[in-house]
This record gives structure tokens, sequence and C-alpha cells, in this order.
């Protein structure tokens, strides 16, 4: 592809690795060529390089494939996932999955992103409800603003709630910060 | 999560109304001066081909990319001293200081050459800041003080380069190299503190400026840069018409090679070339004036749409 047409989260190949592009500055003296400072991120092993491209030049775009893979179970660091159709499993490395591997319910499908044979990244829906398995004791004292205390949910993720969640409730998290965001159900 | 279209425009007003400021001090300073206000097409059927500006095309038509053609055509037919604000389209070009549609600001004067045009430049610069309120010619951009206060240093692009770059652009031309080397180590090396023009450029990277009489191997272009900001581009015109049609050739031939794209003499400015009175022009970036009055970071700070907005 033209270097033009790399975008923020357009993935790339060079000399071998796989790269997210997380940014991309451009520059361009009034009469002469467009510079494109890439910010890339390896995706495979982390970490982050800069390198600098010029108009004209060509990059090599990664295809990645996208399936939908149920999710088994977590074996030591690696969570096991099924292709629902041909029922291949791939373990996939927990530092791949980062803040995603606390909201893994056995048996839910995710979309996961494929290069190759090589699971690359998971998608999850943006929200997800989870039962509330622990949490501290509520101190009953009425107060006009939230007083917010530590749960435990069942994937053994622990969270800021309001003081009012108890045991046995189901909540709603968004998956990509991590934070509370309502009850979905109350417990018996 | 993206920020909602009447937060965005609230947020911008401020920047917005000291952009309509900036406007009048514009338009009061070229008046004082007896520049007259012009407006020429935006839709034309030929712009001037340049290697390295892509335009955007309407059927048989194209976008304007500089108003630059027009406006020396007013000259070549008598109006000495004009000023425009004009729209200018330019495909690909998206940053922190680019959106495809801008404003550029050019002014000509019949009888004067780049350096005087950097003087004019300087002048304008000064009015608008004391019109802004701006005090002891000091502004403050992204932190830094800079020190507005004419003549601001001059700096050869041979020099520059030398220094940042060691190499010497005008002995050895290549723009390849010319543009990166530009960017990642001559222009930060520029004083944060003061303007810099940045004077003389190798001959085959000002198609439209005349070279300098003495040294053909320098073209009479000049640049100014506040704050790190590319701001303007000033040329004493090439009033020779031959070597301007044999210049817009050799452009128009790299682009057939390079983008595959075909662009048209434009015949109607050749014509009018040879009654071109020696003079000199500018463009000035008008959006980026405005970030530097604004103290703004992006483009976007200026405008109401920008490209994804609009």
């Amino acid at each position: 592809m033209e270097i033009e047409d790399v975008k923020k989260n357009t993935k790339l190949i060079i000399d071998g690795v796989l790269y997210n592009i997380v940014d991309v500055d451009f520059t361009k003296p009034g009469k002469g060529r467009s510079i494109y400072r890439l910010r890339m991120e390896n995706m495979r092993g982390g970490g982050v390089i800069d390198r600098t491209y010029r108009s004209g030049e060509n990059v090599n775009e990664a295809r990645l494939d996208t399936q939908n893979e149920q999710y088994l179970y977590r074996e030591g660091d690696n969570y096991i996932f099924m292709d629902v159709k041909t029922y291949d499993q791939h373990p996939v490395p927990g530092d791949l999955l980062g803040i995603k591997k606390n909201f893994l319910k056995e048996g839910m499908e995710v979309v996961m992103l494929m290069y190759g044979d090589e699971p690359i990244d998971v998608t999850l829906p943006i929200t997800i409800d989870l039962k509330v398995i622990e949490t501290e004791v509520s101190t009953k004292t009425a107060t006009i603003t939230p007083q917010m205390k530590s749960s435990v949910v069942e994937t053994g993720y622990r969270v800021d709630t309001p003081s009012f969640i108890k045991v046995g409730d189901v909540i709603k998290i968004d998956t990509r910060t991590g934070n509370y965001i309502e009850r979905a159900s109350t417990g018996k | 999560m993206t920020e909602s279209e009447s937060a965005r425009l609230s947020r911008t007003k401020a920047n917005l109304a000291r952009r309509a400021l900036i406007y009048e001090h514009i338009r009061a300073f070229f008046k004082e001066r007896h520049f007259l206000e012009v407006e020429t097409p935006i839709l034309a059927p030929a712009i001037a081909p340049e290697e390295f500006i892509t335009p955007f095309r309407s059927g048989s038509l194209f976008l304007a990319a500089s108003p630059e053609l027009h406006m020396k055509r007013l000259l070549a037919a008598g109006y000495e001293r004009i000023f425009q604000f004009s729209h200018c389209f330019r495909r690909g070009e998206r940053g922190r200081l680019h959106n495809p549609e801008f404003i550029m600001l050019e002014w000509y004067r019949a009888g004067a050459d780049y350096t005087q045009i950097i003087e004019d430049t300087e002048q304008l610069i000064i009015s608008i800041a004391a019109g802004l309120g701006v005090e002891n010619h000091e502004t403050i951009y992204q932190g830094q003080k800079i020190d507005i206060r004419p003549p601001w240093p001059r700096v050869t692009v041979r020099d520059a380069f030398l220094k940042a770059a060691g190499w010497d652009p005008v002995a050895g031309p290549d723009s390849l190299r010319f543009d990166t080397d530009f960017v990642l180590k001559v222009l930060p090396s520029f004083s944060p503190r003061r303007p810099t023009v940045l004077i003389d450029y190798p001959a085959p990277m000002a198609s439209l400026a005349r070279l300098k009489p003495a040294d053909p191997l320098i073209a009479e272009r000049a640049e100014v840069f506040i704050g790190g900001l590319e701001l303007a581009n000033a040329f004493s015109e090439l009033t020779d018409a031959k070597e301007q049609e044999k210049r817009f050739r050799e452009a128009i031939e790299k682009i057939k090679i390079e983008r595959g794209q075909m662009m048209p003499l434009p015949d109607k400015f050749l014509e009018a070339l040879p009654h071109l009175p020696p003079c000199g022009g500018i463009a000035l970036g008008v959006d980026r004036l405005v970030m530097l009055f604004c103290d703004a970071s992006s483009i976007d700070d200026v405008m109401a749409f920008a490209e994804e907005a609009a």
C-alpha cells in the first residue's frame, strides 16, 4: 500500500515484524515532499518504534482475518479459545489480551483477529455482565456522594463499585476501561 | 470518546473570534498601504503544475491550490498592489498543521523583490500583534516566548543545511534528501525565541521565482518560520515567459511519470507573463498565523470544520 493511505491502526509488516500503527505525524514543507513519521507498536512482543517515510514510498500492509471463537478455559498463562467452525484450538498468551483477560467467561464467543494461524487480538463486547462473588461489607452511612468500595466478580477481577452492591448482584463493566457502569440485576 | 459538535464549536469560539479580529487587522494593514483586495477563481481550467502539490479535480477543472497565477495576471494588466484571502485545496495534506482546504493570504507588489516582501511580512506581523494587544513585541507560543521585533534573522539555505545537516544543497541539489533533512534536522535547529527567514533556495526548488542575477545557482525565494510553523513563502517573481514555460513543461513531465496524471499548460498565464513587471509576492498560511496568535497546537483548533468534521 502507499504510505499516504496508512492510518492509525493500520497493520504493517516491516522486516518480517507485525506492527500496529499508533500514530501518524504528517509534515510537509509547502513546496516539498510529504514526510510521514510513523509510531508503531510491535504486535507480538510489544515495544514501540518510530520510522520516517516520504511520499511515494510503499509499505506492506498485513492481511488480517477475523473469525468467531469460543473461550474455553485458562491453562497457566494461556487462555484457550476454539474456532467455532473448525474446532481448532488456539492458546493465547495473557500478555496479548491485556485487560481483556479479566472479562473472559467460559463459553463466551469473541471475534479473534488472526495473522495467518496466529491469534493477534480478541474483540470483546464493549460491556459485559459479571456476577459479584465477593465484596466488602458496606458501612451503612447515608451520604449524598455515593461511597465506592472494592468488589470481586466471577472472573476474579477486582473492581470499584458503589457501596450498595451485594454478593450475587450482576454488574455491567466497560471492557475497554475495566470500570463499573451499573447494576444489571440484583442477586437473591 | 469523541466530543460532540456543539461542545467542539463552543471550545473553538474564542479562537474563531480572534481569527476574525486578525482578518480585520490584516485588511487595515493593506488598506493603509493602498493595496487592493481582489478575488480570483477557485475553480479554473489550469493551475501551476507542481511536482509535490496534488490538486483536486472537478470535472475538467481544478480547485485552486494557490491564487498565484491569477494574481500575476492582474499585475500583468497594471494592478500594482494587490492582496487576497483565498481558499486553497491540496489533496492528501492532513495533519496537525495541514487541512486539505485552507486559507492563504497572498500579496504582490510591483517593483519589489523578495527582500522587500519579507519586510512587508515583518511589518504585518508586528502590526497584527499590536492590534491584538501583544505587549513588548513578545508573543507566547506553546510555552515559548518569541521576540517578534524586526528585523528577523536571515539565514541562507546553504548555511542552515551546512550547520544542521552537514551538506550544501546549492552546490549539489538533492530534493529527496532536502525534504527529510529539512524536517528532521534543519527546522528543529532554528532558534525558538525568534522568527527565522530562510533565504536563497537552490535554483531547481522555486519554479516560479527569479534566479539571482549574480548567482544562477540560487533562486530568490524566502520562507518565514515562527515557533516551528512554516508560515509564508516569498519570491522575486519570475517574469521570463520562455523560462517559465520550460519549467512548467518539466514539472508536467515529472507529474506524468511519477503520479500518472496529466496537467495542462497554464496558457492564459503564460500569455500574460511578458507583461508582468518586476515584482515580489508571498503566500502566507492564515490558519497557521491564527494558530500562532491563539497559541493553538493544532490547525483543528482554529477552524470550525476541519476535514473530518466538515
